[in-house]
């Protein structure tokens, strides 16, 4: 298999490194604790249970110490992880075959009993705010055939349970029926993962140990720490001193000057997460769209296509990246970015036209445009606020009176989504964390529908049944080359269309110190053991 | 004054009660607390296990009276993002931010009342005006500010001290701290000292008031006729009459410090209570903002009481029975 080739590949490297960071601390006047490294992170880690909360900073700290049956690579794509190769046997029976000799931070060995006794937790959490059991609903039956091959069956074709996989922890069976708070105390922290946990203070540091045995090659610290530092001046200022080596999250603001630190690098990648335009396409009337007296408008003017693109069009997706985000954030025409699974390639940013956006609201019977309130959070996106502020301007200036209100996250969300939909448009952000683009179809795009779970997050309750149907008919396919094309045909819909108005992808910048370097991931996790001195 | 302390207490539970229900149900009108904290994407049916699991798909006023019922019993409910009992929670931050507060109060203390006694004693001397423009400085500067200056440059530039986070813990006593540690120490002090700026400044200017208002008064001529030397004059009569106003902002200060540190700790990534009652509240995690707002009213009630019963001390013409009306 190419993995395993793959394998032997980034052990030879992994060795090379570990020869040389030895080299280097040898060499570094000053560095003593040799070896050891320091993430400063802005997300707190609210437990070290990796199923109690399914939190990013938890699940980031989670996979330094755990493994998954499947794991991500750094551009979402599957990976072996404690599967070595997976199949569907038939349309509703997957199998998985286990890794060998690979054993717990404990000395026990690994197999398809801990597999057993993880799916049996997951879903019996209790009090757990938001748990992974909906990554293994989808199993009906956990069969063990051998010790180290197990069967899932599912009561219909599911393709993405090796995607849903890739978010499970997996435990030792010793610590099937702890409690969130043993593993928080280290006692039933027991994973197979690079690293083991020393310690976990609570809003403060998460401290973790190499794990010599660890099967994935050669842990490049023997120890590492992770800071919460909240602060995102604070969290510059401390790589700039040299507290810490690694910061995530940079705020655009601090990036200039860290690019002029010849002693600091930056890392990044494109984000799987997109910022767009939700629009309320349900009510026949909608709250905050009035004619320019103030007067609700008696028609809906987001369910003609025509308006929709019409906004589209309007919008300098462009001047928003180069002026906002200096450069650092993607114009969107699609859901994902490409290269993703089930991404089209067809689908490009709207190219910013405002004649051309005055013409279609004229088509669509608006000559003279209407007036409306655009919402969106202050504290949730990177430059949130901001961008609704230049967004707002943008819609005026084709005719479309545009007022821009943005609440704290806490207060909008709660307003914008089921059952309230307080809003008629306004500015969302989705991270696909499957890393293939049902994820956005499923929730953002699909017709909301309580009992199939579909739609969970369609704020504008947008609705086209022949997306629905390609929608489910892929979510049927367990070939994956037939599903990317299904996927890739379901977004084209839904974007010709304009479901929703694709604003940006963001991207994640990590800087650190000269001397080490990190795999940016699009998922925004930081991860220990991916973070490597460099040659 | 077993009266008066009986009716404080009394007129306490009446705060707690109104407190609870202002938070309880300020709380239910920001926000629903799962739209925060559930992973984006769970669908409606992990939605609605979540409600169920932490009884938010009960009616608010059920939620209420569950909380009452419980909280009689002293028990204040689970935080619903660390499942651990709030006031557990609030306890395993309480040292980290007793101890910024009782620097930042001890350095308000021993820096502020010498600096504002110079400044009334001697109020045309340089130094004296010195002082003075400083103060105002401490009073106006914003804390993130200040705080950032004081990483930019002692930990940025000069690299004398670590920017952020609480250094290693010593053991003395059985009381876990970070001040019997060197470590410990070199990390406390910017917080402590960028927690103390306001408070400095507040000290120096009120003793400085008290200065010039006492000096010029009849007792200090009577201890001067009377052949006392200048520095018993100064330091033990004079002291112990401006001490009062001081006594009582300091006791209110304490509160101020150990409740709301919520900026310092923030940009020192000080793992203290304030830090967590603002995680708290944008994540609306409702146990830990209500519990913790409950010891908060507590501790400012008991601060009042012992300013209070200091008042009586440091002037016996102070009646504690009359505070009450």
């Amino acid at each position: 298999m190419v993995g395993k080739i793959g394998r032997l590949r980034s052990m030879a490297r992994s060795l090379a490194y570990a020869a040389w960071a030895a080299a280097a601390f040898l060499a570094l006047p000053g560095a003593g604790a040799a070896q050891e490294l320091v993430m400063g992170l802005g997300g707190a880690v609210t437990s070290i249970d990796p199923h109690f909360h399914n939190l990013a900073p938890n699940n980031g700290v989670a996979a330094n110490i755990f493994d998954r049956l499947v794991h991500q690579d750094e551009n979402q794509r599957l990976i072996p992880g404690l599967a070595t190769e997976w199949q569907a046997i038939d349309d509703t029976t997957w199998e998985f075959k286990l890794r060998k000799d690979v054993r717990f931070h404990d000395g026990s060995p690994f197999d398809a009993e801990d597999v057993v006794a993880t799916i049996r937790r997951v879903p019996r959490v209790p009090n757990s705010p938001s748990s992974f059991a909906i990554s293994t609903r989808a199993i009906a039956e956990t069969i063990v055939v051998d010790s180290h091959t197990i069967r899932f069956r599912t009561s219909k074709p599911y393709p993405l349970l090796p995607n849903d996989l890739s978010t499970v922890n997996i435990i030792s069976r010793k610590a099937g029926e702890a409690a969130t708070g043993d593993f928080n105390q280290g006692r039933a922290a027991i994973g197979t993962g690079p690293f083991k946990l020393i310690e976990f203070v609570p809003g403060d540091r998460v401290v973790l140990q190499r794990n010599d045995a660890y099967w994935g090659g050669a842990v490049p610290w023997s120890r590492v720490t992770i800071k919460t530092i909240a602060n995102p001046s604070a969290r510059t200022a401390a790589l700039v001193a040299g507290d810490v080596q690694i910061i995530d999250q940079v705020s655009t603001a601090d990036v200039p000057r860290i690019k002029s630190n010849p002693q600091i690098a930056i890392s990044k990648t494109t984000s799987n997460r997109l910022i767009y335009l939700a629009l309320d396409q349900n009510r026949e009337q909608s709250p905050f769209v009035t004619d320019k007296q103030g007067a609700l408008l008696p028609n809906n003017p987001f369910k003609n296509r025509k308006v929709r693109m019409a906004l589209s069009r309007a919008i300098n997706r462009d001047a928003i990246a180069q002026r906002i985000f200096d450069g650092e954030a993607i114009p969107a025409g699609g859901l994902l970015p490409t290269g993703f699974f089930g991404t089209s390639e067809k689908l490009k940013p709207d190219t910013f036209d405002p004649e051309i956006a005055r013409k279609l609201l004229a088509e669509a019977g608006y000559p003279n445009g209407f007036a409306m309130t655009i919402h969106g959070p202050n504290d949730r996106y990177p430059e949130d606020e901001k961008v609704l502020q230049a967004i707002g301007p943008m819609f005026s200036r084709v005719g479309i009176d545009t007022r821009v209100v943005t609440l704290p996250w806490a207060n909008f969300v709660t307003q914008a989504s089921a059952p309230n939909y307080a809003y008629s448009l306004m500015l969302v952000g989705w991270g696909a964390g499957t890393g293939e683009v049902s994820s956005p179809l499923r929730s953002l795009l699909a017709s909301v529908n309580k009992d199939s779970g579909m739609g969970a997050s369609n704020r504008g309750r947008y609705s086209n049944p022949q997306l629905d149907e390609q929608l489910s008919k892929a979510l049927a396919t367990v070939d994956d080359v037939a599903r990317a094309k299904l996927l890739a045909e379901a977004s084209e819909t839904a974007m010709g269309d304009v479901g929703l108005i694709p604003l940006y992808y963001q991207v994640n910048l990590w800087a650190h110190r000269r001397g080490i370097q990190y795999a940016p991931r699009a998922d925004e996790y930081t991860l220990a053991f991916f973070v490597r001195p460099t040659k | 004054m077993t009266v008066f302390i009986i009716r404080r207490l009394m007129q306490s539970a009446f705060v707690l009660l109104i407190m609870s229900l202002l938070v309880f149900f300020g709380v239910y009108a920001i926000g629903d607390p799962v739209e925060i904290f559930i992973a984006a994407d769970a669908d409606q049916i992990e939605r609605e296990r979540a409600m169920q699991a932490l009884g938010l798909d009960q009616p608010i006023w059920a939620q209420y009276g569950f909380f009452l019922l419980n909280a009689m019993r002293g028990d204040l409910g689970r935080s619903f993002v660390f499942n651990i009992p709030s006031i557990e929670l609030i306890l395993q931050r309480l040292p980290a931010t007793l101890e910024l507060a009782a620097c930042a109060v001890t350095l308000s203390v021993l820096v502020g009342i010498p600096l504002g006694m110079y400044a009334g004693y001697r109020p045309q001397s340089r130094i004296a005006k010195a002082i003075m423009a400083t103060s105002i400085a401490g009073f106006s500067l914003p804390t993130f500010w200040v705080g950032l200056m004081l990483i930019l440059v002692f930990a940025v530039q000069l690299g004398w001290l670590p920017s952020t986070g609480r250094g290693q813990l010593g053991e003395f006593l059985g009381i876990h701290s970070s001040l019997f540690t060197l470590d410990g120490l070199a990390h406390l002090l910017l917080p402590a000292f960028n927690l103390a700026l306001f408070n400095i400044s507040l000290v120096i200017r009120l003793t400085r008031a008290g200065m010039r208002e006492n000096m010029p008064m009849d007792y200090v001529k009577f201890a001067r006729a009377k052949g006392l030397t200048q520095r018993r004059v100064v330091f033990v009569h004079v002291l112990k009459n401006i001490m009062i106003p001081v006594v009582t902002v300091i006791g209110l200060e304490i509160g101020q410090v150990i409740a709301f540190a919520v900026v310092t700790e923030t940009i020192f990534a000080w793992p203290g209570m304030g830090k967590l009652i603002i995680d708290s509240i944008n994540r609306l995690d409702r146990p830990v903002i209500v519990a913790y707002l409950l010891i908060t009213v507590v501790m400012f009630i008991v601060i009042n009481l012992v300013v209070d019963i200091l008042y009586s001390i440091l002037d016996p013409r102070v009646r504690l029975a009359d505070a009450g009306h």
